[in-house]
C-alpha cells in the first residue's frame, strides 16, 4: 500500500526546535503539533502538495483521507462537537476549498470551533486567474469568525496560534488560513509565539454581578420559570452548574435542538425538546412561563416561531457569551453576557445565598400535562414505523450511545424519541440544517471518543450526500453504524408538501440504491431491515459487528413528524398527531398507563391536513 | 437627531479598526449580509499608525442601531465603536461639483458659491469646479441652487465626524 511504503522512506520527527530554519510546511505541522492536534482529516491536490509532502514525518498527526472535502469538513466538525477540541480539515485551492464550504458554513451556525487549512496558488500568482485560483478568504468571509491569507512563512506559526485561540474561545467557530504554495516551502525561523496580540478580540467570559442578582430576583418571584438550556452548555461545559440551577431553583427544563443531551431525559426536571417538533407539554410550559430563562441558546426561528409572540406572558432573561445574540430576535428584560458556566456557577451561588427557589404546582403541573398528553410516542401499526426504529435504537443502545444525526424528518425522530442519558450524546446540525451532515460527522465523532458506541441517523436523502466517506470509514476501520431510515422520499419537503403545499408532491419521491448491497460494494457490512420484528435483532447484530455497518431501515414511506407548530406561527397552533388520541403503543417515557387525555390545550390537531396516509 | 427619507432615525457611527487586508471588506460584507443600510462610509488613517476610522451614517432605529454596534465588535479588527448621533460632534463632507457656465453665468455661479464659503478649484471655457465643505443640509443646498445652471458632476466624500471638547471617539485605546 502506497501508505505503507511512505512511512518506509520517511524518517518520522519528533519536533523540530524553535529558533530554527523551517519550511512553512514543517512551520504548519510544528505548530499545529504545538496546539495540540494529532488527527486532520483532508484531501490533498496541487496547492497544498508541500504541505502532503511533509506530513509523513509526523506520524503523531493523523491524516485521514476523505474522499469528498465537505465529508473533511463535517467529520472535524462531528470530532469538535464529540470532544470540544477545535478539528481540523486540509483542502488543496480552488474546487478542494470551495468544497469545505458547506461544511464551514454548518460549523459556522452551530458555533463550533473548526480550522480549515487551504492551500492556494503562489503568491505572485495571486489575481491573475490562475489554475484552480479561488478567492477563499472571500469566498468564506461571512461563513468564518475570522480568515487569513498568509503571505509571508515567518507569520504562519502566529497566524495559528491566533486561529486556534479564536476558533475555541469565546463563541467559538469555524476559521480558515489560506496558505499560498510558495508560503508552503519557502524557509523561515520557526517561533512558536508565547504571546498573542489581539486587541480587537476581548470576549466578555464573565456575567455582571448586578444583572445575575436581578436574575436571582426574578427567579424568586416568578410562579412559572422555564429554562431553554442550548448548546452552549454542551460548549462550555456547563452540565453541572445547569442541573444545579434546575434544583436550587426549582426550575423545569426544556431543550433546543442542539441542547439536548444537557441533563439526563431521567431527570425530573427534564422535559426535553421544544420548538417546532418539540413535544406538547415542553412547548406549552414555555408558552405559559412568567419568566423564560434562554442558556447558551440563541432564540432561533425553529426554536421560537413566531419572535413577537414568543413566551408571550414571560419576562425574559438571557445568558450568552455573544453580546448581540442579546435582543436580536426576541426581546430581552435581563441580559447576562458571560460564558454559561461561569455565569451559572455565581447565579446558583447567589441563589443559594438567598434560599433557592420553589415552584412545587408550575411543576407538578407540567408532569401532569406530561402524563395527559405525552404527544411524543410511536403510533400502534403493523408496519415498520421510523419512530420504532428510533424508539428501538434507543432501548438498545440504553440512551448511552452518541447518536449523529443528518437533516429531515428522523432528525426529528432521533430528537424526539431518543432518551438521551449521557452528556453530550446528541450531535445534529441545528442552525444550517446541512443533509450530508450526518454520516462524516458521526466519523469524527468516532475518532474523538473511540470508546463509545456512534450511530449515525441519516435519511436515503442525505445519506447519498456524503455516502462516497464509506470508503474513508472502510479504510480507517473507524467503527460507526449508520441507521438509514429509508422512506424512498426528501421525507421533510415531502410533510411539507403535504401539510403547506396542497398535498401537491414536487421532486421529493426517490428510487434508492439497495443500501446493503452498496455498503459491502465499499467493503462495510450491510444489512437491511423490513420488518418491525427484525429491527431489535438487526440493531443487536449491527452492534456486534466490529467496522462500519450499514443498515438500511425500510420504513413506512408517509409518516409525519408530530407535533408540529407552523413555521412562524406560536405554541397555539401546535398540530398533533391526528390519531393521537387514539392509541399509544410505546414510548420511552413511558408515563401513558390508561390515561384519557384531556383537550386543555390550545392545539387543533388538523384532520383536514392529513394527507394521503392510508390507516 | 435628524432623521432619513425612510422615517428611521439617521446615526453617525466611527469605528476605528486595524488596517489589516480584509478589514474594510468585512465590515461592508457584514452591513451586506444583514441588511443593514449604510447612507455613506468613508475611510481614512488616523492619529495612530496601522489604525483606520471609518466613519458610517445609517438609517436604523434602536435596535438595528445596536445590532449595528455589537456586529461590528464581532468584527475582530474593531476596536471601538461610538456612536456620534448626539449634538456635541463636528459633522462635516466635502463635495465637489462641476457646474455649466458660460461667460454671462459664471459670476453667479462664482457669488453663490461665495455665499456658500465654497471655493472654485477649476475654471474652464463652459464649466466651473465648486469645492464645498459642511453639514450635508449646506451641500445640498448649494447643489440644490447650482442646478439650474447645469451640473455635469458631482463628487461628495460621505460624512466624517468628531466629538467637540477633550473626548474622542478613539480614547479607550489610551487604557491599554
Ligand atoms: C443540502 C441540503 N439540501 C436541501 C435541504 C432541504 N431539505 C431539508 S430536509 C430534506 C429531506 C431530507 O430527506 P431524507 O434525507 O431522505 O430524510 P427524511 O426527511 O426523509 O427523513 C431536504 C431536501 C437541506 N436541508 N440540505
Ligand atoms: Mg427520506
Amino acid at each position: 500500500m502506497a501508505v505503507a511504503q511512505l512511512d518506509e522512506f520517511v524518517q518520522p520527527h519528533h519536533r523540530r526546535a524553535e529558533g530554527t530554519r523551517l519550511s512553512g510546511s514543517h512551520i504548519i505541522c510544528e505548530t499545529l503539533l504545538r496546539e495540540g492536534v494529532d488527527l486532520v482529516f483532508g484531501l490533498p491536490g496541487g496547492a497544498i502538495l508541500p504541505l502532503y509532502h511533509v506530513l509523513p514525518e509526523y506520524p503523531q498527526l493523523r491524516h485521514v483521507l476523505v474522499r469528498h472535502e465537505q465529508g473533511a469538513a463535517h467529520a472535524a466538525d462531528g470530532y469538535a462537537r464529540a470532544t470540544g477540541r477545535p478539528g481540523v480539515c486540509i483542502a488543496t485551492s480552488g474546487p478542494g476549498a470551495t468544497n469545505l464550504v458547506t461544511g464551514i458554513a454548518t460549523a459556522m451556525l452551530d458555533s463550533v470551533p473548526l480550522v480549515a487549512i487551504t492551500g492556494n496558488v503562489a503568491t505572485h500568482m495571486i489575481g491573475k486567474d490562475a489554475f484552480q485560483e479561488t478567492d477563499i478568504t472571500g469566498v468564506t468571509l461571512p461563513i468564518t469568525k475570522h480568515n487569513w491569507l498568509v503571505m509571508r512563512p515567518e507569520d504562519i506559526a502566529p497566524t495559528i496560534k491566533e486561529a486556534f485561540h479564536l476558533a475555541t474561545t469565546g463563541r467559538p467557530g469555524p476559521v480558515l488560513i489560506d496558505f499560498p504554495k510558495d508560503v508552503q516551502q519557502q524557509l523561515a525561523v520557526f517561533e512558536y509565539p508565547k504571546v498573542l496580540h489581539m486587541r480587537g478580540y476581548k470576549p466578555t467570559l464573565f456575567g455582571n454581578i448586578r444583572q445575575i442578582r436581578q436574575a436571582v430576583k426574578a427567579i424568586q418571584e416568578a410562579k412559572n420559570p422555564v429554562i431553554l438550556a442550548g448548546h452552549g452548555i454542551s460548549i462550555s461545559d456547563a452540565y453541572d452548574e445547569l442541573q444545579e440551577l434546575a434544583e436550587t431553583g426549582d426550575i423545569p427544563v426544556v431543550q433546543t435542538l442542539l441542547g439536548l443531551s444537557t441533563l439526563p431525559v431521567s431527570h425530573p426536571l427534564c422535559f426535553g425538546f421544544f420548538g417546532m417538533h418539540g413535544s406538547v407539554y415542553a412547548n406549552r410550559a414555555v408558552h405559559q412561563a412568567d419568566l423564560v430563562i434562554g442558556i447558551g441558546m440563541r432564540f432561533d426561528d425553529r426554536a421560537c416561531g413566531k419572535f413577537s409572540a414568543f413566551a408571550p406572558k414571560a419576562k425574559m432573561i438571557h445568558i450568552d457569551i455573544d453580546p448581540a445574540e442579546i435582543g436580536k430576535n426576541v426581546r430581552c428584560d435581563i441580559p447576562v453576557v458571560g460564558d454559561a458556566k461561569n455565569v451559572l456557577m455565581v447565579l446558583n451561588k447567589e441563589l443559594k445565598a438567598q434560599g433557592g427557589a420553589r415552584h412545587t404546582e408550575w411543576v407538578d403541573s407540567i408532569h401532569l400535562w406530561k402524563r395527559e398528553r405525552p404527544g411524543i410516542k410511536v403510533r400502534h401499526s403493523e408496519k415498520l414505523l421510523p419512530q420504532f426504529v428510533l424508539n428501538k435504537l434507543s432501548e438498545v443502545t440504553k440512551g448511552e450511545a452518541i447518536i449523529v444525526c443528518d437533516v429531515g424528518q428522523h432528525q426529528m425522530w432521533a430528537a424526539q424519541h431518543i432518551a438521551y442519558h449521557n452528556r453530550n450524546t446528541h450531535i445534529s446540525s441545528g442552525g444550517l440544517g446541512t443533509m450530508g451532515f450526518g454520516f462524516p460527522a458521526a466519523i469524527g465523532a468516532k475518532m474523538g471518543r473511540p470508546d463509545e458506541t456512534v450511530w449515525a441517523v441519516v435519511g436515503d436523502g442525505g445519506f447519498q450526500m456524503t455516502l462516497q466517506e464509506l470508503a474513508t470509514a472502510v479504510q480507517e476501520n473507524i467503527d460507526v453504524k449508520v441507521a438509514i431510515i429509508n422512506n424512498g422520499y426528501l421525507g421533510m419537503v415531502r410533510q411539507w408538501q403535504e401539510l403547506f403545499h396542497d398535498n401537491r408532491y414536487s421532486s421529493v419521491a426517490m428510487s434508492n440504491p439497495d443500501f446493503a448491497k452498496l455498503a459491502e460494494a465499499y467493503g462495510a457490512k450491510g444489512m437491511r431491515c423490513v420488518h418491525k420484528a427484525d429491527v431489535e435483532k438487526t440493531i443487536r447484530e449491527a452492534m456486534a459487528h466490529n467496522g462500519p455497518v450499514v443498515v438500511d431501515f425500510v420504513v413506512e414511506a408517509e409518516e409525519n413528524v408530530y407535533p408540529i407548530i407552523p413555521a412562524g406561527t406560536t405554541a397555539a397552533d401546535l398540530i398533533e398527531e391526528p390519531d393521537l388520541l387514539e392509541q399509544v403503543e410505546e414510548t420511552h417515557i413511558n408515563l401513558l398507563e390508561g390515561e384519557s387525555p384531556a383537550l386543555a390545550t390550545g392545539s387543533r390537531s388538523n384532520g383536514s391536513k392529513q394527507g394521503k396516509r392510508g390507516r | 437627531m435628524a432623521v432619513s427619507a425612510n422615517g428611521l432615525e439617521r446615526h453617525t457611527i466611527v469605528a476605528l479598526l486595524e488596517d489589516e487586508p480584509g478589514a474594510l471588506n468585512r465590515v461592508v460584507s457584514l452591513f451586506r449580509a444583514r441588511g443593514f443600510n449604510i447612507a455613506s462610509m468613508t475611510v481614512g488613517p488616523t492619529e495612530t499608525a496601522n489604525l483606520s476610522r471609518l466613519t458610517l451614517v445609517v438609517d436604523a432605529d434602536e435596535s438595528v442601531l445596536e445590532q449595528i454596534t455589537k456586529q461590528l465588535y464581532k468584527v475582530i479588527e474593531v476596536l471601538k465603536v461610538t456612536d456620534l448621533s448626539e449634538d456635541k460632534v463636528v459633522a462635516r463632507e466635502l463635495a465637489l461639483i462641476k457646474v455649466s457656465c458660460n461667460s454671462q453665468t459664471r459670476a453667479e455661479v462664482m457669488q453663490m458659491a461665495d455665499i456658500y464659503r465654497a471655493r472654485i478649484v477649476d475654471v474652464a471655457i463652459d464649466s466651473v469646479i465648486v469645492e464645498c465643505t459642511g453639514e450635508e443640509d449646506k451641500i445640498d443646498s448649494l447643489i440644490s441652487l447650482l442646478r439650474r445652471f447645469g451640473i455635469k458632476e458631482i463628487s461628495r466624500t460621505g460624512r466624517v465626524a468628531m466629538l467637540r471638547g477633550a473626548s474622542g471617539a478613539t480614547r479607550v485605546l489610551d487604557d491599554e
